[in-house]
């Protein structure tokens, strides 16, 4: 039965790539269109989708090479996801970037065993970051950790430096995505004096009436979030209820779309969020994208979602996998390049800011450079708040660093741990 | 004054009833379709969705199809240009649903008359997801910010009264108590309409016995349609509960999971059933996590309410208000 589906969502994947010339370089999209999670999903996928075609329609792909991402849905469901990467792998797959933390665990054995880069900005493990062990896996240009060492970096800066006495609280995901930063928060919570108290929320999270009741009566300073899908409305709909001041809730990057602000109307003024990268449209990658791909009809969806914040996300996450397919043509001197090429791209990618200016985003993201060890980037981020009059996000500081004091032990413990159990020498040496 | 933890007990008390309504507006549903029909409707959480998709889409003037119509003719609609008033809207949706629970009987139900349960529920798993790929390819799945009037926020007199009291105000949102007065009103009005209409006898008839019932001359495909009808209000109005919490988004069709132990603790076939067990799941979930969640790591409700459902199902199987079936040999 299984087989049988692998097999027809092949034919059927196949028959939606038809055309495609063999040379072609193939990227496979594997989105969430469908289910629970399709808010977040389909501006993610539109963004990814639309920055090849306008690669493909403006500059006839990446060194002459079209580019195709056949899409398969995974509905946010770790089995579907890697029935998707199972049927697709075949096609001659360079690099997955499939924006679900449940899949990528699931993926980064086989993507080993299997010679394919994994992608994955912003979420996914962690550890990955180290390039000792994980040979395969990217996840530039900032993780979990990182994220929430940066919240806490902010907060320490808003407070003269000092969080001594203070509560934190951090509310989340109850699975794997949102359990990575506690322990990341349990050292900074020594290192800084404040106490953290954690308070998981099951998926979808349409109920969060006790963890509110909680926050209400034990009143914590801050409330650090690490939500997805129905959770987040929901979360800033309850802050909201129990008058929580905004302006102390701030949320991951996950956590920081329209999406989910909007149905909170007024009260999810003052929210903040984490951001990898800048927001709105005013960029001019934007003007290319209307030109080449929206007024001649070839956006991906309902070509309603550009210049959302995860539609620029998914942007964001193409736009890092071309330039490593471009690194990896130069590297391999050809511009037929295969996977294993494409993921010494990825090792070699270096971004500045002068290439994000020059590729139609100056100060989007932040500069970085990838090495042997370092499959990680530099994890700053910068603060988005959320103005419910203007409907819009605007970034409210600079680029923040996070503490590699206490990240980078974390880091070799963890991926240490995965060598050991997988049986990896670690490599770079 | 009374211990803190007391108190908080108290707040925590009150918030699971609350809760507990909002869980049995969904299990009502159920209920309904099961005790005429003897049908498990899978689909009523996408119902719900279908529902509150159908009144945000109406209220605002959006155009169904519209991806699908600018897709093939190039076009590029949107909107129709107006925005009705809620209650308008409400009633329009109404209509829909009424026409949703036609054409499942015309479609699917009239085709399986006389076949064994599973196979109709079997079907409504079908139209849970035929369901929520039309409600995805007529209105989009972007999330929708639902404003029927209904007001959120924590109620200030509640705070203020348990503020002189008892020294601490208790939080109580403002939608649970519409949603608690709002299903008092349901549970009133469907109760009436079973006991002193016409059709409510004959849909009461039917739940009894079918074959009786056809005996006498009530047509049970109507029957169905009536309740599939009344079962897809009940969705509108859980949908518009539920929906007014989160924004309208397909995670509403999960809604359905906290109305199964609400159903196996409260019974298939009991109206009253369905609200005191929605109650009791409600404050228990809520207690349990206050008291042992701190102790073992938190976020025990989900599991929860299925240990307390299958703790009463362990001494009443037929659920506290159903139906005890004997079967004799």
């Amino acid at each position: 039965m299984r087989k049988s589906f692998t097999l027809l969502a092949a034919a059927a994947i196949a028959a939606g790539t038809a055309g495609a010339a063999q040379a072609d370089l193939v990227v496979p999209n594997l989105s969430y269109r469908t289910g629970p999670f399709a808010a977040g999903g389909i501006p993610y996928a539109d963004g990814f989708q639309d920055y090849f075609t306008l690669l493909n329609e403006r500059d006839g792909g990446i060194g002459g090479e079209k580019v195709q991402t056949p899409e398969c849905e995974t509905a946010y469901n770790t089995e579907k996801g890697v029935e998707c990467y199972e049927a697709t792998k075949g096609m001659g797959a360079l690099v997955y970037n499939p924006l679900s933390t449940g899949i990528t665990y699931q993926l980064i054995p086989k993507m080993q065993a299997d010679g394919i880069t994994l992608y994955t900005p912003g979420y996914g493990r962690t550890s990955a970051a180290n390039g000792k062990v994980f040979e395969w896996v990217f996840n530039y240009p900032a993780n979990y950790w990182d994220g929430a060492s940066v919240a806490v970096k902010y907060l320490l800066d808003q407070n003269g430096g000092s969080l001594d006495g203070k509560k934190i609280a951090l509310l989340y995901h109850n699975s794997a995505y949102g359990k990575e930063p506690i322990r990341t928060l349990e050292e900074l919570s020594k290192k800084h004096g404040f106490t953290l108290s954690t308070l998981p929320i099951d998926s979808p999270g349409q109920e969060q009436k006790s963890q509110w009741l909680q926050v209400r009566r034990e009143k914590p300073d801050f409330v650090i979030f690490y939500g997805w899908g129905v959770m987040n409305s929901v979360a800033i709909q309850e802050a909201a209820n129990i008058r929580f001041p905004m302006e102390n809730f701030i949320g991951i990057w996950w956590s920081g779309s329209e999406n989910d602000v909007q149905a909170a109307g007024a009260g999810a003024h003052g929210y903040k969020s984490l951001t990898m990268h800048g927001v709105g449209a005013d960029y001019p990658v934007y003007a290319d994208l209307k030109q080449y791909v929206h007024d001649a009809g070839k956006a991906a969806g309902d070509g309603s979602n550009a210049g959302t914040v995860l539609y620029s996300r998914g942007m964001y996450a193409a736009m890092v996998i071309a330039e490593a397919i471009r690194k990896a043509q130069e590297l391999a001197g050809t511009s037929a390049v295969n996977a294993a090429q494409v993921r010494d791209g990825f090792e070699a990618l270096e971004i500045t800011e002068a290439r994000m200016a020059e590729l139609g985003l100056p100060d989007f993201g932040q500069p970085f450079a990838a090495s042997c060890e370092d499959h990680g980037g530099p994890g700053m981020a910068r603060l988005q708040q959320w103005d419910a009059t203007a409907q819009k996000w605007t970034l409210i500081s600079d680029w923040i660093s996070p503490d590699d004091e206490v990240l980078a032990p974390l880091v070799a413990e963890d991926s240490a741990a995965y060598a050991a159990e997988a049986g990896l020498t670690q490599r770079c040496n | 004054m009374l211990p803190d933890q007391l108190v908080f007990a108290m707040e925590v008390t009150l918030n699971g009833l609350m809760a507990g309504v909002m869980y049995a507006l969904v299990a009502l549903g159920f209920v309904l379709i099961f005790k005429a029909s003897g049908i498990f409707n899978y689909a009523q959480g996408v119902l719900a969705l279908f529902a509150a998709l159908t009144l945000v889409g109406l209220q605002n003037g959006q155009i169904p199809f519209a991806h699908v119509i600018n897709a093939a003719f190039g076009t590029n609609l949107h909107h129709f240009g107006w925005t009705l008033p809620a209650v308008v809207a409400i009633a329009l949706t109404a209509l829909v649903m009424v026409g949703v629970a036609w054409l499942i009987e015309r479609l699917v139900l009239k085709h399986l008359i006389n076949q064994e349960p599973i196979i109709l529920f079997m079907a409504t798993i079908g139209l849970a997801y035929f369901l929520e790929g039309l409600g995805d390819v007529m209105w989009g799945a972007d999330i929708k910010t639902l404003d029927v009037g209904l007001p959120q926020g924590i109620s200030e007199t509640v705070e203020t009264v348990t503020a002189n009291w008892l020294g601490y105000g208790f939080f109580i949102d403002k939608l649970d108590i519409v949603a608690a007065l709002v299903a008092a009103a349901l549970v009133a009005a469907l109760t009436l309409f079973s006991q002193y209409t016409k059709y409510g006898r004959a849909l009461r008839a039917v739940a009894d016995d079918h074959q009786a019932a056809l005996s006498v001359g009530i047509s049970l495909r109507f029957v169905w349609v009536l309740v599939w009808s009344i079962a897809g209000f009940v969705a509108l109005i859980a949908g518009i509960m539920w929906g007014a919490k989160s924004g309208v988004q397909f995670s509403l069709s999960l809604i359905a999971l906290k109305a199964l132990p609400v159903l196996m603790l409260g019974g298939f076939t009991s109206i009253p059933g369905a609200i005191v067990g929605g109650l009791i799941i409600g404050m228990g979930e809520k207690l349990f996590e206050f008291f042992a969640g701190p102790l073992i790591g938190g976020a025990t409700e989900n599991w929860f309410a299925y240990v307390l459902a299958l703790l009463f199902l362990v001494f009443r199987p037929q659920g506290l208000f159903g139906e005890r079936i004997i079967e004799r040999v």
